[in-house]
């Protein structure tokens, strides 16, 4: 891979089902994430998706692309807006594209990730390595 | 009411270990539509060099978050959980996580820190297997919202 390569862009279906078999996955039970009711208590617009589901996805995105499932060696973002998952059957879309932004003298690979749901930018700072 | 700033530096060792079960990679994977059949067929993931099926990259969050958890239960930390967003995650890896792992996770409070209203509270995560060879390093900021 060079520096500008571009990984042409995934989307990915979000629904509620998702949030629940993802919930009994990770363990994560956070009421947030499958209730509506106490999502609009705390203050938040309605039931949203784990940030780690949509960290999740995207490390899919660059593993499908790389080819390889085990070619990540770091990878980290900070979740800058919430995904809100409306409770119909068609929930919502992440689409997540990248682009190589270095490549070290040892073959790694630096991509820069954008993540959007919406039109709106779900994610900064995201960023993978992965061998090359 | 803010985080107690003394809690920085903490370090909690582990109090028992975690031993990855090829079902429960598959159950990960599947729920993030993750097919790769290293994930789900041993044969696959051997072909890689690997002992069983791998889990995908941000797998370790499970054992990260059961050795956390405790530790920002602590009441004189401070931390309301129902004010708690996900701020940062980040993952180091050494290797990919493989079933039959048998994790140790030694917690870190990196970083504790208010700005504009808000707390941000750092664990770092040092995972390893219980015969001491390092797997992979996860941070997690937090980010609590202040009382209205």
């Amino acid at each position: 891979m060079n520096v500008g390569d571009q990984m042409p862009e995934r989307t990915y279906q979000v629904t509620r089902a998702d949030l629940v078999r993802y919930a009994g996955a990770s363990g994560d039970f956070n009421p947030i994430h499958w209730n509506e009711r106490y999502a609009v208590k705390v203050g938040l617009p309605g039931v949203i998706a784990h940030g780690m589901l949509t960290m999740a996805l995207v490390g899919r995105a660059v593993t499908e692309w790389v080819g390889r499932p085990d070619a990540v060696v770091d990878y980290g973002v900070r979740f800058t807006r919430p995904v809100l998952v409306p409770d119909d059957d068609i929930g919502t879309e992440i689409a997540v594209s990248a682009v190589v932004r270095s490549v070290t003298e040892d073959g790694l690979v630096q991509l820069d990730i954008t993540a959007t749901c919406a039109g709106e930018k779900i994610l900064a700072q995201a960023r993978a390595t992965v061998t090359g | 009411m803010p985080l107690d700033p003394s809690y920085v530096g903490r370090t909690y060792p582990p109090t028992s270990s975690y031993l990855v079960g090829r079902e429960k990679i598959r159950e990960f994977a599947t729920a993030i539509g993750a097919t790769d059949p290293a994930h789900h067929d041993p044969a696959a993931a051997r072909a890689l060099g690997y002992p069983d099926v791998i889990a995908p990259p941000t797998f370790p969050v499970i054992p990260t978050v059961q050795a956390r958890d405790p530790i920002i239960d602590d009441p004189g930390l401070g931390l309301d959980y129902s004010r708690v967003v996900h701020g940062d995650q980040r993952f180091a890896y050494h290797r990919p996580v493989v079933a039959g792992d048998e994790l140790l996770c030694t917690t870190v409070i990196d970083e504790i820190m208010s700005r504009g209203g808000l707390d941000f509270f750092t664990t770092r995560t040092e995972i390893a297997t219980d015969a001491g060879e390092p797997v992979v390093t996860v941070w997690c900021k937090l980010v609590v919202r202040g009382a209205e």
